[in-house]
């Protein structure tokens, strides 16, 4: 049987009461929202954002050209041309570097399979993440862009 | 010169001059409570529906085909890309297919942490969908409530495997991160403190006249309709099948922990909302447990580098937020699967809208299509 309207006015406004009584508690609780873009997002130590070339101590170049992460790649975004290091012109501490590292974020799903392919750890993610752009070709990125700064310039690999 | 007069058809017997016209309406791809891109073609007389259409196939990006490209290791950051807000089920479902094709077994450590993995992103899951399923309906506050707590599970999800949304957190034949310094305490707090949390949202709307008015009696499916349609997960258990495939095939440590599979009984949407109200908590249940039989030991079992799985063909099935969802991989003995099929609950359970419309008014579909728990990127793949 439905049950009489009477009862129907009071269970609703009673529930219309408890909603209400929820909301207003739940606005003197302490605020859980980030202040992006005015405060720094804040990012774990494993996030995988954009891709940082990284540097050993004395400041050389730690890839060594060795394609793994290319072939590694689902994506297909990684683009390297190796060279020989000669006596000269020593870019990394090993035989051969990347003369050209290109990553094209257009195709890049951020898997971290590079990452996890790099024998020498010289590919890692950083935590940058605004790529946003108003023309793509911007998004592929060259070795200059994703190469760690030099450690006597700044320490702050990002 | 004399004009014909235009025909007027003769009315039916017991028409009146009140009676309208068919209609046909389109709703969607750009319709927001659509839930995405899905185009719903309605046949109405007046308010009624009369019939339903659905055109998908607009976030169709030919997965199913990329796969065919890559190794079975490189093909597991895709299956993300499924069912995005589900993308931690999508990767234990194709990570235990490939470990049955390859026939290796994920060490116990493994097996609970992706336990308890799924069960957070069922949670994540089904938060989402009850904060849009609300603001359908009308109800903004749940909205806001649900992300904050689903924010605390994509922090976990962060911090654990570095990503929020296209988690990639298991590997084939394991994990492939140990868990962090501090995890079982962060799952643990977000476990006491979710349990209210759900009595708020049924505050908010269990008792609600607006709430139950729209979804009590609506899009009503029977058990038997429910077979019928071959539709699965919560869509089946309020109509009172008591089917999970988390009991009927257990897979990764759910054979290891008790909990209950919450069924309705009327099958329409107030029944869908009350029984993944309770999943939420059968999932923290089962969170709890894990975590305190987690064993120690490795987590990734010895696979090879280069994966060439043996001629043959596999299907696993594992219980997704939104239903079952099955991975058949057929291998050819080569690097590369020659086809991997993906039944997806979100597409499976879509046919049955028709049925659960039918008769009911335009605003009603938005209260179906919201039940249903679609997500347009496993409905199109």
């Amino acid at each position: 049987m439905e049950p009489s309207l009477l009862k129907q006015l009071v269970e609703s406004a009673g529930a219309i009461t408890d909603g209400f009584k929820l909301t207003l508690r739940t606005m003197l609780r302490p605020t859980v929202t980030e202040d992006y873009p005015d405060e720094a997002p804040h990012f774990t130590e494993r996030y995988r954002g954009l891709h940082v070339l990284q540097r050993d101590e004395q400041g050389l170049e730690k890839c060594v050209g060795c394609f793994l992460c290319s072939a590694a790649c689902p994506a297909n975004c990684i683009y390297i041309e190796a060279a020989d290091n000669t006596a000269e012109r020593r870019i990394s501490a090993g035989e051969r570097y990347a003369e050209v590292y290109n990553i094209d974020y257009n195709r890049c799903i951020f898997c971290g399979y590079c990452v996890e392919a790099c024998p020498t750890d010289a590919i890692t993610h950083g935590h940058g993440f605004e790529l946003a752009t108003y023309n793509i070709t911007d998004l592929i990125y060259r070795k200059e862009q994703l190469l760690a700064n030099p450690p006597a310039a700044d320490n702050s690999s990002q | 010169m004399a004009t014909t007069p235009p025909v007027i058809p003769p009315l039916a017997p017991n028409a009146t001059f009140l009676d309208t016209n068919e209609l046909i309406i389109n709703m969607g791809p750009q319709h927001p409570s659509t839930h995405g891109v899905l185009r719903v073609i309605l046949k109405l007389d007046g308010e009624r529906i009369l019939g339903t259409e659905c055109v998908i196939g607009y976030l169709h990006r030919g997965v199913e085909k990329i796969a065919e490209n890559r190794t079975y290791t490189q093909f597991a950051p895709y299956v993300d890309r499924m069912d995005y807000v589900a993308a931690v089920s999508n990767g234990l479902g194709y990570c235990e297919t490939i470990e049955k094709l390859l026939n290796v077994e994920a060490p116990p450590r493994a097996r609970f942490v992706r336990t308890i993995l799924t069960e957070l992103n069922r949670i994540s899951s089904h938060l989402l969908w009850l904060g849009t399923h609300a603001i359908d309906l009308g109800a903004i506050t749940p909205l806001f409530y649900c992300f904050r707590e689903r924010e605390e599970i994509l922090k976990i999800f962060e911090n654990y495997c570095g990503a929020r949304l296209t988690t990639h957190a298991f590997r084939i034949g394991g994990l492939q991160y140990e868990t962090y310094d501090g995890f079982d305490q962060q799952v643990r707090a977000f476990c006491n403190q979710f349990m209210e949390k759900i009595a708020e949202y049924e505050t908010l709307l269990t008792g609600n006249r607006i709430w139950l008015e729209r979804t009590k009696g609506v899009g009503i499916l029977t058990a038997a309709e429910a077979i019928d349609f071959s539709v699965t997960g919560p869509l089946l258990r309020a109509s009172g099948v008591k089917f999970d495939l988390r009991k009927a095939q257990p897979y990764a440590a759910y054979s290891e922990v008790d909990f209950d599979i919450p069924v309705g009984e009327n099958g329409d949407t107030f029944d869908r909302y009350v029984v993944r109200m309770e999943e939420m908590r059968q999932s923290i249940r089962i969170a709890r447990q894990c975590l305190d039989k987690l064993p120690e030991g490795p987590v990734m079992a010895k696979v090879p580098k280069i994966m060439k799985p043996p001629v043959g063909e596999v299907y696993h099935a594992i219980e997704a937020p939104k239903g079952e969802l099955g991975y058949h991989v057929v291998s050819d003995g080569s690097t590369q699967p020659y086809r991997i099929r993906v039944r997806p609950p979100s597409l499976i359970n879509l046919q049955a809208l028709d049925r659960m419309v039918r008769g009911l008014l335009v605003a009603d579909v938005v209260a179906v299509i919201g039940t249903i728990d679609i997500v347009l990127g496993e409905v199109d793949r």
